[in-house]
């Protein structure tokens, strides 16, 4: 098992990531017995291969565990299930390297069987002790020590008998399969309840997302899983400053792969904000949302993305929802201009930046954009003009006002002269006594 | 929107004149102004509930009546398609109004006096007749053959036609148009458009009536039996009731969600 925290996902294990055998202490191993694994190991690893050669001193005390758990329906005393799949085990990594059961069980001695009914839990940290420390530190770690069971631990992630290295096709940690490592629980309703995940149904979100169709595509192996984003061993709160979802580090760690977008956006307004610190300035996932994304196209996404700017420019969503660009993008129609189709996406800059899509210079090739053949005239429409600003758009104002007062007035009147109206009439028809004709 | 008015009966007071003529039908309108006016009452049917959800936008139940409407580019294609039949029907309007003045050599009289639609003193007497049976001090009034609310939903069409089709063309042609007219003037054409349609939508259904004045003067100058007609059929009462049904119905809807959405 790698210690470290990032996964090599597309190419080989360079060989300083591999296991480090010298660092496994053997507390029931002899001397004679560790020296003879070390020089073994130490051969195999410097020719870049498995270790070929068996530890002389290693023979029988697998099968002897074997002889009682190697039977699928093996049960203890207590009627569970003490089965231990043995070739799979020896196909493991942990096979590979020819560790014996009391390696990891560490209290039960070969030669005192039957051992305890119930036995310590296995530490790994006796070997990985790097990759444990790592662990206390991760979101799982820290809510397992707030006592929350639920959380995950090592081998809820890497298995027990059966790991495997993590390039492995099959094994639970490689690339396209740690998608439905991570869903066992974060997809999983009873213990998302259990557990109180944060995020609910992470699973289904991503299952559908752009990067969860990537990973089940014929590019997965360029598309993100779970630890891309979040890490695997480093996989820190996003709480903390140093967590790869903090708030601050999301452009890096989406530029990591986006690299085009990620200098957009911090050449961008929004970017440069998040430069000087301003962390309320939108990131990627405000937009984009960080499980469920979507492809940019897809017109829930876009109208979706009008709302999000609107959380911080109300007056510019309020004025543009008067518009037909609005209106129309409002009832759930991407064919209209939406914020991005204007001010740019990534690259948002303010009108007064020359650069800017909706500078004075940019205005009419932005329009044109859509509307050909628009001339300087047409850019002059205002489409984020106010009814209530006078100095802003005088003309609008004061239709707006003639309007507003002719609705009120011929409303008001007719309302009254129905009313009057319908009492007469209802006086008439029930003999109420209208006066008597000329 | 009957094609056949019943008039003497359609009141208690006619009904008390018993003036003898209670069964009997008269034609108001000729064939094709009754094509026009149902066409018209159509398109401007069409347009409202296919331009009703831009305006409200914001709320659910427009979100709802766009997609059942074929969604907002089918929508727009129906309302386009009745705002050109509405423009072809009004100046179709203009012109006959106009032409058949013109070949009677009485122009004069569409401009002025009881048959003409034009505001005139008369209207303002209306009004204050009127004002005063509603307070209850005066005799209810009897009107000519246009009363003053019936002027007035007429120029308020005429209005309309004007406002909301114009705005209408500017913004279907705004490239065009942007090339004789400054930015702002699409600002205050969709404002417009979209609050002109409110008012039409709302004054739509205005209107029973009381047309005494007519009656006798028709009789007096015994042009009556001219217009005498046969009582409408079982079935076309039935179509009139249907039609109109639809329509008054299909108004009160868009007037039921203009209301709720202002609260």
């Amino acid at each position: 098992m790698r210690s470290g925290g990032e996964k090599n996902r597309a190419g080989p294990s360079a060989p300083a990531k591999h296991p480090k055998p010298h660092g496994i202490r053997m507390t029931t191993a002899t001397m004679l017995r560790t020296f003879c694994a070390l020089v073994c190991i130490g051969l195999a690893v410097s020719a870049h291969a498995k270790p070929a050669a068996t530890p002389a001193a290693a023979p029988n005390v697998n099968e002897t565990c074997l002889a009682c758990h190697a039977a699928a329906d093996a049960k203890g005393t207590a009627g569970k299930s003490i089965a231990v799949d043995g070739p799979k085990f020896t196909t493991s990594v942990h096979g590979e390297f020819n560790l014996k059961c009391t390696d990891c069980h560490t209290d039960v001695a070969a030669d005192k069987i039957p051992h305890a009914e119930t036995l310590k839990p296995v530490n790994c940290a006796n070997c990985h002790d790097a990759a444990v420390k790592e662990y206390s530190t991760t979101v799982h770690g820290i809510a397992r020590k707030g006592g929350n069971n639920v959380a995950a631990t090592c081998t809820d992630c890497h298995g027990t008998h059966d790991i495997l290295r993590s390039k492995s096709a099959e094994s639970r940690t490689n690339h396209v399969n740690l998608e439905a490592t991570c869903v066992r629980c974060h997809g999983d309703k009873i213990t998302i309840a259990k557990g109180k995940l944060p995020g609910g149904d992470i699973g289904s979100e991503f299952h559908d997302s752009i990067h969860g169709k990537a990973l089940r595509s014929a590019a997965k192996m360029s598309a993100p899983e779970c630890t891309d984003c979040h890490g695997a061993h480093n996989m820190l709160p996003k709480s903390d400053p140093r967590s790869k979802v903090a708030r601050a580090n999301i452009p890096d760690t989406c530029g990591s792969c986006h690299q085009p977008e990620f200098k957009a956006y911090t050449n961008g307004m929004h970017g440069k904000m998040r430069q000087q610190g301003v962390l309320a300035a939108p990131g990627c996932t405000d937009c984009h949302s960080a499980h469920a994304i979507q492809q940019h196209e897809a017109a829930a996404f876009q109208t979706g993305a009008i709302n999000e700017c609107g959380t911080c420019h109300h007056e510019s969503l309020s004025t543009y929802r008067d518009t037909f660009h609005g209106q129309v993008t409002a009832l759930g129609y991407a064919r209209t201009a939406t914020c991005a189709s204007c001010h740019g996406a990534h690259d948002v800059l303010p009108p007064t930046n020359p650069a800017s899509k909706v500078s004075k210079q940019n205005r009419l090739a932005t329009c044109q954009q859509c509307h050909a053949g628009a001339s300087a005239n047409f850019a002059s429409f205002d489409p984020h003009a106010s009814r209530h600003e006078r100095e802003r758009n005088p003309a609008y104002w004061y239709a707006a006002k003639f309007m507003e007062y002719l609705l009120i007035g011929v409303f008001a009147f007719f309302g009254i002269h129905t009313a009057f109206w319908l009492y007469r009439s209802l006086r008439v028809k029930f003999g109420g006594g209208d006066r008597k004709e000329p | 929107m009957a094609t056949a008015l019943p008039m003497a009966d359609s009141t208690a007071a006619g009904a008390r004149r018993s003036i003898g003529v209670a069964q009997r039908y008269y034609r108001r309108f000729t064939p094709l102004e009754r094509i026009m006016h149902v066409a018209l009452m159509l398109t401007f049917v069409g347009c409202a509930l296919t331009g009703l959800p831009l305006l409200y936008s914001n709320q659910a139940w427009a979100t709802t009546l766009s997609h059942l409407l074929g969604g907002f580019e089918t929508a727009g294609v129906v309302h386009r398609l009745c705002a050109f039949v509405m423009i072809v029907v009004f100046v179709s309007h203009v012109v006959l109004v106009f032409g058949k003045a013109i070949a009677r050599r009485n122009v004069l009289a569409i401009l002025w006096g009881p048959d003409s639609l034009v505001p005139q003193p008369q209207d303002g007497i209306d009004i204050w007749r009127n004002l005063k049976w509603f307070v209850g001090r005066g005799p209810r009034p009897q009107f000519d053959r246009w009363t003053y609310w019936e002027k007035f939903d007429y120029w308020a069409v005429f209005w309309g036609m004007f406002i909301i089709g114009g705005s209408g063309l500017l913004l279907w042609f705004p490239v065009f148009f942007a090339k004789l007219l400054p930015g702002w003037m699409f600002n205050i054409a969709s404002l417009v458009h979209g609050e002109e349609a409110l008012l039409a939508v709302g004054l739509e259904h205005e209107l029973k009536t009381e047309r005494r004045f007519e009656y006798e003067r028709l009789t007096r100058e015994s042009r009556l039996a001219a217009k005498e007609a046969a009582p409408p059929t079982h079935e076309s009462t039935l179509f009139g009731w249907v039609v109109g049904g639809t329509a008054l119905s299909l108004g009160i809807v868009a007037i039921v969600l203009i209301v709720y959405s202002a609260f």
